[in-house]
C-alpha cells in the first residue's frame, strides 16, 4: 500500500470547524462521513466504519470519538487535537449565542416546525450512510448477518449495546479472518 | 451544598459523565438534569427544559448543552470549563485507541478486524435511525424527508447537505404556516 501525502493540519482544521458550525439537527458523524470518504476520499470506507464501531464502543460522545479517530489516522496527536478543537469551536459560539436570544426565539411558534425540518434532513444524512454501510455488509453472508443481529439487538430488542457488540464482534472477526486466508490460501 | 465551588463543582459533574456515557450524547441528559436541578438546584426543570431545546436548536452534537449549563451557572469561564471537562478525558481515551488501532494498520488480523467491525458499524447506524424515529417526533412528513433526503444524496453524493437542511426548513415552514 503506498502512502498518499499527508493531509494539512489547515485543511483538517478548515474541514473539521465547517461540520461543526454546519451540522445543524445533529448526525455529526454523517456529515464526518460524508466529507472524509465521499467527497475527500482520505480513507476508505471500511476504514472510517470501523473506526466509527470503535468509536461508539469506546465512553464518550461518538462524533467526538469519530472526529479524534480521523484526525489521529491523519496526522497523529496534532491531527486528533486540531480535528476535535476545529469541530467543537463553532458550536460552542452558536449554543452561547441561542442562549442568549433564546427568550426571543423559543416563544416564536415557528421554531418548532423548522427544527422538524432540519432534523429530519439530518437524520436523512445518516440513512445514506447508513444504506452505503449497508451495501458494504451485503457483499457477504457473514457481514449480513452480522449487521443484521447487531440490528435486531440494539435496534429493534433494545439489548444493551456493549452487550450485542460484544457477542458479535468476535464471531464477525474471526468469520472474516478466516475468509480472508481462505482466499490468500 | 451551598459553599461549593461552581467550577470544581462543574468538573465534578462532567469529567465522570465523559467515561460514564456509553452510546452517546443521549446518556448524559439524564444524569446532567439529575445534578443540576434535583441535586443543586441550579435551575428549575423548566429552565432545564429550555437549556435542552437550545442545545438542539444550535448546530453541533446534542451534547453541547453541557457547555450550556456551564455558560448560564458561571459564565463563559463555565461553559469553557464544562467543555474540556465533558470532551477531553473521552478523547484522550479514543486517542489511546485509535493510536495502537492505526499503528498495525495493514495486518492481516487488523484487516479482519476491520472487515469484522464495519457491518456492525451499520447495524449501529439502523439501531440509531429506529430509535430516533421511535421518540414519537416525527410525522409521515419526517418519514417521508428523510427517504427522500437518503435518496437524494445516493444520487448526487456531492449534493451540499446545507443545501437540503435550508430546503427542509423552508418547507417544514412554510407548511406549518399553511396550517397543515
Amino acid at each position: 500500500m503506498d502512502q498518499p501525502p499527508p493531509v494539512p493540519l489547515a485543511r483538517i482544521y478548515s474541514l473539521f470547524f465547517r461540520i461543526g458550525l454546519f451540522s445543524f439537527g445533529g448526525q455529526l458523524t454523517s456529515w464526518i462521513h460524508r466529507e472524509v470518504v465521499l467527497v475527500r476520499g482520505w480513507m476508505t470506507n471500511e476504514e472510517f466504519l470501523s473506526g466509527m464501531a470503535l468509536s461508539q464502543i469506546l465512553p464518550g460522545v461518538n462524533s467526538t470519538n469519530t472526529a479524534v479517530f480521523v484526525g489521529q489516522r491523519l496526522r497523529g496527536a496534532w491531527g486528533a487535537t486540531v480535528a476535535i478543537t476545529a469541530m467543537l469551536t463553532g458550536p460552542f459560539f452558536a449554543v452561547i449565542l441561542a442562549g442568549v436570544l433564546y427568550k426571543w426565539v423559543i416563544g416564536w411558534h415557528g421554531v418548532q416546525s423548522i427544527m422538524e425540518g432540519v432534523a429530519a434532513v439530518a437524520l436523512g444524512m445518516l440513512a445514506r450512510m447508513g444504506i452505503s454501510a449497508g451495501r458494504g455488509a451485503a457483499r457477504g453472508v457473514t457481514p449480513a448477518l452480522a449487521m443484521l443481529a447487531t440490528f435486531v439487538g440494539v435496534g429493534v430488542l433494545r439489548l444493551p449495546m456493549l452487550g450485542v457488540v460484544a457477542v458479535v464482534a468476535p464471531v464477525s472477526v474471526l468469520a472474516s479472518y478466516y475468509l480472508e486466508r481462505r482466499h490468500e490460501g | 451544598m451551598k459553599d461549593e465551588n461552581i467550577y470544581l463543582a462543574l468538573v465534578t459533574i462532567l469529567a465522570p459523565l465523559s467515561i460514564a456515557a456509553i452510546g452517546g450524547a443521549t446518556g448524559i441528559y439524564a444524569p446532567l438534569q439529575h445534578e443540576t436541578v434535583e441535586l443543586r438546584a441550579w435551575m428549575t426543570p423548566r429552565e432545564f427544559i429550555d437549556l435542552f431545546a437550545i442545545a438542539r436548536l444550535a448546530p453541533g452534537p446534542g451534547s453541547m448543552l453541557a457547555p450550556l449549563i456551564g455558560w448560564k451557572v458561571a459564565g463563559v469561564g463555565g461553559a469553557l470549563l464544562a467543555t474540556v471537562a465533558l470532551y477531553l478525558p473521552s478523547s484522550v481515551l479514543c486517542y489511546g485507541a485509535a493510536r495502537v488501532w492505526n499503528r498495525h494498520r495493514g495486518k492481516p488480523w487488523h484487516r479482519a478486524i476491520e472487515a469484522g467491525l464495519s457491518p456492525i458499524a451499520a447495524g449501529l447506524i439502523f439501531s440509531g435511525i429506529l430509535g430516533l424515529l421511535r421518540l414519537g417526533e416525527t410525522g409521515p412528513l419526517s418519514w417521508f424527508t428523510v427517504a427522500l433526503v437518503a435518496g437524494l444524496l445516493m444520487w448526487r453524493p456531492k449534493l451540499h447537505p446545507l443545501l437540503l437542511i435550508g430546503c427542509g426548513a423552508l418547507v417544514f415552514f412554510l407548511l406549518h404556516v399553511a396550517g397543515a
